[in-house]
């Protein structure tokens, strides 16, 4: 249950210790946990714990290589998949959403909705203007704050490690996708960066580059 | 050891002649994207003309194409059509070249591993999606149906 789920976050640490766990690129240890929050391991476990009972995290095993404990497997942590979504009173954005990509489908209406979704993120750049500009710290923010979790990689590339559209791009991948990266044309400009889509395993499927970085 | 194969069919309704101007690049990324998808883990077969492609093929009617494809999964096609950039990108721009075709343009169906299907089939099988929806006997990657089970030859245990 939704409830259930958000509500195990209202315990300060647990709630530390989720959004630790979640910001990681990849799965975590109890021990990682522990030392990064400064929390002992039995507390650690016991939160991470509470939280894949709730649905919140997932768990593996991975054989770890060399050190102490070498052979033996690691039980990690993760986010999980599920997604939850609370809204009171009752609200479904997402069927609505489901009924408007089956219109813009059957009409062939794709050149619209991406234009739609340009000019949508450049609102929203336009909004944030006031803000500090600096350069790609800027449009790292702007994802941040909508919920891509940006990530720049060695090469100065900028690769989302959350799609806010996730269950919609599952159902509509091209327009979803489509949607996506005009919107993000939209949001960080043309002027220093390009936008292409470079679907990964996990993520959002669109990467954002600098363009003097850019070969 | 894979005893079916997944069939799939595509059809698209061109928006112009294939060598005007405006399905250049569509045109142009063809051989690429035909190329990715014969090295895709779990392709194995498509239907091609001599000039390799299926462009030149109208079986159905004169302005619309045809795609038709055998893999080993639907997971390993599906991966091809997502998560390859240049395969993703072609879709993302379809609306370019394509007119919407009215009713279902992709249709996905088993066939016994070893077989290649019949364009006369893949269009009985869009025929049958159109009519019905999705079944087992025609489906869609949104609704996706398992391979059917191996014939029982032995007890199992």
């Amino acid at each position: 249950m939704s409830v259930e789920a958000v509500g195990s976050l209202r315990e300060p640490v647990r709630r530390a210790v989720y959004e630790y766990v979640v910001a990681c690129a990849d799965s975590v240890s109890r021990n990682a946990v522990s030392e990064a929050l400064g929390i002992g391991r039995t507390l650690a476990a016991f939160h991470l714990d509470k939280l894949v009972e709730s649905g919140l995290l997932d768990t593996g095993y991975a054989t770890r290589t060399g050190g102490p404990g070498s052979g033996r497997p690691a039980k990690l942590y993760r986010r999980s998949a599920a997604e939850f979504a609370l809204a009171l009173p009752p609200r479904d954005y997402r069927l609505l959403a489901d009924v408007l990509a089956a219109a813009v489908l059957s009409t062939g209406a794709e050149p619209a909705a991406y234009a739609a979704a340009r000019e949508e993120g450049a609102r929203l750049a336009a909004a944030r203007e006031e803000e500090a500009k600096s350069a790609v710290g800027e449009v790292v923010a702007r994802l941040a704050a909508l919920g891509y979790e940006p990530a720049e990689d060695g090469d100065g590339t900028v690769r989302l490690r959350n799609c806010p559209f996730h269950a919609m791009a599952q159902a509509h991948p091209p327009l979803v996708c489509g949607l996506n990266l005009a919107l993000l044309e939209g949001l960080v400009g043309d002027a220093g960066h390009v936008t292409r889509l470079a679907p990964g395993t996990t993520g959002c499927c669109v990467t954002v580059a600098s363009k003097n970085k850019i070969h | 050891m894979t005893i079916h194969h997944l069939a799939q069919l595509n059809v698209a309704r061109l928006r112009a002649p294939l060598d005007s101007p405006q399905l250049a690049d569509f045109v142009a990324q063809l051989p690429e994207v035909n190329g990715l998808a014969e090295q895709h883990p779990g392709y194995v077969w498509r239907l091609r003309d001599e000039s390799g492609d299926a462009t030149s093929l109208r079986p159905f009617e004169p302005d619309v194409i045809v795609n038709l494809t055998v893999w080993e999964s639907v997971e390993a096609l599906r991966d091809f059509t997502y998560r390859s950039a240049e395969h993703l990108e072609s879709l993302r721009r379809r609306r370019e070249w394509f007119v919407p075709y009215g009713g279902p343009h992709l249709v996905l169906w088993w066939i016994p591993a070893g077989t290649l299907p019949t364009i006369a089939e893949s269009r009985d099988r869009l025929d049958l999606l159109a009519r019905g929806g999705p079944t087992p006997e025609a489906f869609t990657f949104r609704q996706p149906y398992p391979a059917p089970a191996r014939s029982i030859t032995g007890s199992v245990s």
